[in-house]
């Protein structure tokens, strides 16, 4: 009886994900609409966010990197990948989880995969990061810094990322759908991670007592598989098992909570 | 006509969870767990509403049903259970055929957008192909008769030009199954009479429609079989001009 239960939810699930991922087009149509309609009536449209995200660097730079004393040529790329991914995170996963509180007059009109609504998100997200990556090459430049061919490694490190995104953002929708006050929890916990992740400290200041503290930390090997590379470094081979188990069995655990309650989605709507 | 298409409805239950703020919150349900539901005795807040009971309808293709009843009587919710947004609670829903339901027009538009980048929207949003679209753009345009506002945003139209587009992007469609909140007409004399026809044209070529209506003379025009649901249950079923007859007396 359970078993059975069991197997219809993530049948439920499949069906709508890969019903979803089919209409894919739908997907980048709102996704880019959504920009769009934020930035439609400014001139520099999304690029205000990317403008935001540099002076967020350089205030961080000026004061961490005196504060620990760090090298730029090291400091100051460091601080940017990071702050420019983190950013992608934590307002994938913030957005993520209202996805269908914002849709639900899309959802009640129309018949469509729910999936759909999570990945728009994580689409117009992923905009707004193509935006906000032109400062690297800005960064790089100004330092001269080269890149290795190790970066090209950054590439599948992003898409384990993404890939761990939506997992989070399908299982946090269902929940916000029900719960209407946990978007605020969510919003507390992603503050709270951004300060226990290496994004504005660099890791090699950590004590080796609080060690445990970051390699527990899912976002910190997250941010490792993409920021390493790019630095000119190999993420370590605990960075990349940690980054795929979470994504395996966070999978197995969104889907299942997402075909468990599919059907009564509308109604909490 | 011959089709494929059919709808069947058996023993549908729907009832709807109505959360009040403190339901909604998970703060509030962990308190009540912890502390065992002695903090807040008189009510979990959640109110189980039966908005439809003991529904079986048999649609094959050919057949033109319209549904009547007062407002709350459950005419939209069973119009979403069709297009498959509600599940039932018990009983089955079985629907073959693709089915297109057109319960607002002004679905995904966006006021800031131009005329063409909503019809582009509009047109996703009920599952148009992009093929599909590209193909019927300048006809949508055209038969909008906006001309070169189609560029302009969707804001600085005036309100029937408004329609128009949202009309005309949202009778683009073929499908086997049509589901309506009350007919789409709209416009200006003549755009109206234009807009009928379109209609028509669909709804003849649709192989099940389904219409919720408060039209007798609509709904006398367009259905060969009405339904009317009062507190949702349905408490007549028959040939149109019986229902209607009972009905609007």
């Amino acid at each position: 009886m359970v078993r059975l239960q069991i197997r219809e939810s993530f049948a439920e699930a499949w069906s709508d994900i890969s019903l979803g991922l089919k209409n894919h087009h739908v997907i980048t149509v709102l996704g880019m609409q959504d920009i769009l309609t934020r930035y439609r009536r400014s001139k520099v449209g999304a690029f205000w966010l990317t403008i935001g995200i540099a002076t967020t660097i350089a205030t961080l730079y000026i004061v961490f990197g005196t504060l620990f004393k760090q090298n730029i040529s090291e400091f100051l790329p460091y601080l940017a990948i990071g702050v420019i991914l983190w950013n992608f995170i934590s307002s994938a996963i913030l957005d993520g989880g209202n996805s269908f509180i914002v849709s639900s007059d899309t959802i009640l009109q129309v018949k469509m995969p729910l999936f759909v609504h999570v990945m728009r998100v994580l689409w117009s997200n992923t905009i707004i990061l193509a935006h906000n990556v032109v400062i690297l090459p800005l960064v790089f430049l100004f330092l001269l810094k080269p890149l290795s061919f190790v970066a090209l490694l950054a590439i599948p490190g992003m898409l384990i990322v993404m890939l761990n995104l939506s997992w989070i953002m399908l299982m946090l929708s269902v929940i916000c759908a029900r719960y209407r006050d946990f978007s605020m929890i969510v919003q507390n916990v992603t503050q709270v991670l951004y300060f226990f992740t290496p994004i504005m400290w660099s890791e090699t200041l950590m004590p080796e007592r609080a060690g445990i503290l970051l390699r527990i930390n899912p976002f910190y090997h997250l941010v490792s598989i993409v920021r390493a590379p790019l630095l000119g470094k190999l993420p370590s081979m605990l960075n990349w098992e940690y980054s795929l188990v979470v994504l395996v069995l966070g999978w197995i655990l969104a889907t299942y909570l997402f075909g468990r309650f599919y059907s009564k989605i509308a109604y909490w709507l | 006509m011959i089709g494929s298409a059919s709808i069947s409805l058996s023993d549908v239950y729907i009832d709807f969870p109505v959360f009040n703020s403190a339901s909604m919150s998970l703060k509030n349900r962990i308190l009540h767990t912890a502390s065992g539901g002695m903090l807040d005795k008189k009510h979990t807040g959640i109110v189980i509403v039966r908005s439809l009971q003991q529904i079986n309808i048999q649609l094959k293709a050919g057949e033109r049903l319209g549904i009547v009843g007062h407002n709350g009587s459950g005419k939209t919710t069973l119009l979403r259970v069709i297009s498959g947004i509600y599940r039932p609670v018990h009983g089955t829903v079985r629907v073959n055929g693709n089915c297109i339901s057109l319960i607002n027009i002004n679905l995904g538009i966006d006021p800031e957008a131009t005329g063409r980048e909503n019809v582009k929207l509009r047109a996703t949003m009920m599952g148009i192909s992009p093929a599909q679209i590209r193909e019927q753009m300048d006809e949508i345009i055209d038969f909008s008769g906006l001309g070169e506002f189609i560029e302009m945003p969707f804001r600085t139209y005036s309100s029937g030009m408004q329609l128009r587009l949202a009309f005309s992007v949202s009778s683009c469609i073929s499908p086997q199954i049509l589901v309506m909140d009350e007919w789409l007409s709209t416009g200006d004399k003549d755009f109206k009479a234009r807009a009928e026809q379109r209609m028509n044209a669909i709804v003849s070529k649709t192989e099940i429609l389904v219409l919720a209506s408060h039209s007798c003379e609509l709904l006398s025009r367009t259905c060969n079989r009405v339904i009317w649901l009062d507190h949702g249950k349905i408490i007549m079923d028959g040939p149109a001009e019986d229902v209607l007859a009972k009905y609007f007396t």
